[in-house]
């Protein structure tokens, strides 16, 4: 029995033999080993079992001979057994693994972004045309005072708490090294510093070559701690505490020892080849009093010039959970969404657990208004967000700005094949080979990021003006400029918008 | 010498003084005040009292040696330096430490030692003199935890699930830990007059501060403990 293959091909590789010119491209690229060349009969073969469809072979062929379909050859799937979960278990009956896939949830649970729709101004009050009038996206992150004090002199106070300045409501989020590459990291700072804006330097701690870039960099500190010392805390212009990740709510993070290696060593300060584990919780955080004195140790550490930002997988009690963090002495929230990214996580737990970012955020929004705590944070959201008008109507719904990732690494040439955890990306995102990483340049990726920032903020900027707004700081919490369709009444009453045509 | 009578002062101006001053500082009726010396580099700091929670987190260097107790998460996340207690300390003392050391003459609470790591020069050392909490060197990925077991209440050396998850470092208890439970995971044996030669040195300091003979210390049996792989997970995913 074991010799039998229960698992057919996912895809097929289609060679136009006319056009193939035998360069042997497609096998020089090719990280899984798929195609190979026969000499004897000049001829390219493909093994289609190893290909995963990142579509680098398809992208380098120089005389578009390749294509890689999904096979029709099906399993006899219905309703209820569909063909992935069938798979999954003789996937499982095979070899006794937990099931282990990368990037955001696949599955078709709804987006709420896309049932939500944009006002526009018509007749009674003038739209702005943004080519021609001043628009303001700049947003600055952190406590903001409750009433204006005025010093004894008469006038006002303006020492604020420790503000992150933002070009545009718009962060790269939390990516660290080993899960991403080097140029991956150098192409994210290099963009971060160039828009105005910040990168995440995820928990595997901060490359030495990147300490330059530390007043566009978000240093995260999570519960493995990976190269968290003074310095690294005041490299950065902020620091993250990371409680969750959309993902994979509940759980930690585990990069394997072969990602491991030298400059990776070095940059966590772990052993090369060791396992870099996260453990699921901060085994000193047990309480919202526990992650406030991690807040307050981080803010005493670091004289206090700095805001502290708790990142939070979105749940089902998020509001409330919200409120603690509000109160915990955290300058920032994070809230990350059911299909945000990563580089590895148990299936089950990736598409099974956690919430939609928007409900999350409406639910956090309202909370915090109706306790009368919502300046104490800033609110930042992530868990796909795949476009200006995403951001648009996350900041019309509360958020202060968002978190991108996927749409990042999708920047700089990812193709969501969602293998990330073989450490094999074609695309030398998610690797550490060296000949794979030197495929992505650092010139070219960071050049991509910000042309993909610098035309979200045009659309931003025309999707504001449109409705006759000028700035983030007057759309943000705009409820009233969104509508729903297709929702239910209780979807409605927790995004607390009303129905288009209402 | 400094002097801060720290009497009515919160962690906040208590830390704020602290920084704005240079040298050796002693800070005498301490009474709960957290994350004092956090983040600090080279100096001496003597505390007279007990130490809130949080003492010498980030620690980068600084020397603090504390005439008391101290409290829970003592030296989290330290890189460099040394705490010295002369007394017995709470919770997660040396969460994820890196370097430096951490000798404390009575006992310990939970998870001492937890996810402590080494890097190329940076082993971190904790010492306890008396007994240690349940998990002990939980996730422990580096780094020598001793526990020397001087505490004279009879219990045991180690309260329950000690080295649960380790996969790096070494852990020497000076007990034959005969009605001790260890995980799979993990190798306890007796040690030999190899694996206390390594750890000589840090004993003759820990004595020599404590007013100890490392001789004497060195007569009753050590166990010690090390993770089998430094891989424990990998055989457990199946790429989906």
């Amino acid at each position: 029995m074991s010799g039998i293959q229960y698992l057919f091909p996912e895809y097929e590789v289609v060679r136009n033999d006319d056009r193939c010119i035998r360069c042997r491209v497609c096998e020089r690229q090719c990280a899984n080993e798929v195609h190979c060349y026969d000499e004897g009969r000049d001829k390219m073969f493909s093994d289609e079992s190893k290909c995963v469809n990142c579509q680098r072979c398809v992208s380098l062929c120089p005389t578009r001979a390749l294509k890689i379909v999904k096979s029709d050859c099906r399993l006899r799937e219905n309703a209820n057994w569909d063909s992935d979960t069938i798979r999954e278990i003789y996937k499982q009956a095979g070899s006794g693994g937990v099931l282990l896939s990368s990037m955001g949830n696949p599955k078709p649970l709804p987006v709420y972004w896309d049932k939500i729709l944009i006002n526009a101004s018509q007749v009674t009050n003038p739209s702005i045309d943004p080519l021609r009038e001043p628009m303001e996206t700049r947003v600055f992150l952190g406590k903001k005072p409750e009433k204006i004090v005025r010093g004894e002199d008469g006038r006002l106070v303006t020492d604020l708490p420790p503000q992150l300045e933002l070009s545009l409501p718009v962060m790269f989020s939390a990516m660290s090294y080993g899960s991403i590459s080097y140029n991956a990291h150098a192409s994210l700072a290099r963009a971060a510093a160039e828009l105005g804006t910040c990168y995440n330097t995820g928990e595997g701690g901060l490359h030495e070559d990147f300490y330059p870039y530390g007043p566009h960099t978000i240093v995260q500190v999570a519960s493995g701690r990976f190269g968290v010392h003074e310095d690294y805390l005041e490299a950065g212009a902020a620091i993250e505490i990371k409680m969750g990740q959309g993902a994979k709510p509940g759980i930690g993070g585990h990069l394997p020892g072969a990602k491991v290696g030298p400059d990776v060593s070095r940059t966590r300060m772990i052993p090369e080849g060791s396992d870099a584990i996260s453990p699921a919780p901060h085994h000193d955080i047990y309480s919202i009093e526990d992650l406030r004195q991690l807040v307050w140790s981080l803010k005493e550490a670091t004289g206090h010039r700095k805001p502290v930002i708790v990142k939070v997988a979105a749940v089902h009690n998020i509001a409330a959970i919200a409120s603690g963090i509000a109160r915990s002495g955290a300058d920032i929230l994070a809230i990350d969404g059911f299909r945000g990214g990563t580089g590895a996580a148990p299936t089950r737990i990736r598409d099974n657990v956690g919430i939609p970012v928007e409900l999350a955020l409406a639910a956090v929004d309202q909370r915090l208004r109706d306790e009368g705590i919502r300046s104490q944070v800033s609110l930042v959201v992530g868990g796909s967000i795949r476009s200006s008008a995403d951001v648009v109507k996350a900041v019309a719904l509360g958020a202060d700005a968002c978190y991108i990732a996927t749409a990042a690494v999708l920047a700089l040439g990812c193709h969501l094949c969602r293998t990330c955890q073989s450490g094999k990306c074609n695309w030398g995102i998610a690797t550490q080979r060296p000949d794979l990483v030197k495929r992505l340049n650092p010139d070219i990726g960071s050049e991509r990021l910000i042309n993909l920032l610098t035309a979200w903020k045009h659309e931003i900027k025309e999707l504001m003006g449109g409705m006759g707004i000028n700035s983030i700081e007057a759309l943000r919490g705009n409820r009233k400029m969104l509508r729903g369709v297709g929702l239910n009444e209780t979807e409605l009453r927790i995004l607390g918008i009303a129905h288009a045509g209402e | 010498m400094r002097k801060i009578d720290t009497v009515g002062m919160d962690f906040e101006a208590l830390n704020a003084l602290l920084r704005t001053t240079q040298g050796d500082t002693e800070l005498e009726n301490c009474l709960g005040q957290r994350f004092i010396g956090a983040g600090m580099g080279p100096r001496r700091i003597t505390i007279r009292g007990v130490p809130g929670n949080a003492l010498g987190a980030y620690l980068n260097g600084a020397s603090i040696e504390v005439f008391g107790n101290a409290q829970d998460a003592v030296g989290d996340t330290m890189n460099a330096g040394s705490i010295i207690v002369h007394g017995s300390i709470g919770d997660t003392a040396g969460y994820a430490m890196r370097g430096g050391k951490i000798y404390v003459e009575g006992n310990a609470g939970y998870r001492a030692g937890i996810h402590m790591k080494a890097y190329r020069e940076h082993v971190p050392v904790i010492v306890i003199g008396g007994r240690a909490g349940s998990f002990l060197g939980e996730y422990q990925a580096g780094g020598v935890i001793i526990v020397l077991g001087r505490h004279t209440d009879g219990r045991p050396i180690v309260s329950n699930f000690p080295c649960t998850g380790m996969h790096g470092g070494k852990l020497f208890l000076r007990s034959s830990c005969e009605t001790i439970r260890f995980p799979d995971q993990v190798t306890a044996r007796a040690a030999q007059p190899e694996d206390l030669e390594e750890i000589r040195g840090i004993l003759e300091e820990y004595c020599g501060i404590f007013g100890l003979d490392a001789r004497d210390l060195l007569q009753a049996p050590f166990t010690v403990v090390t993770p089998d792989s430094a891989n424990p997970y990998r055989q457990m995913y199946v790429p989906n």
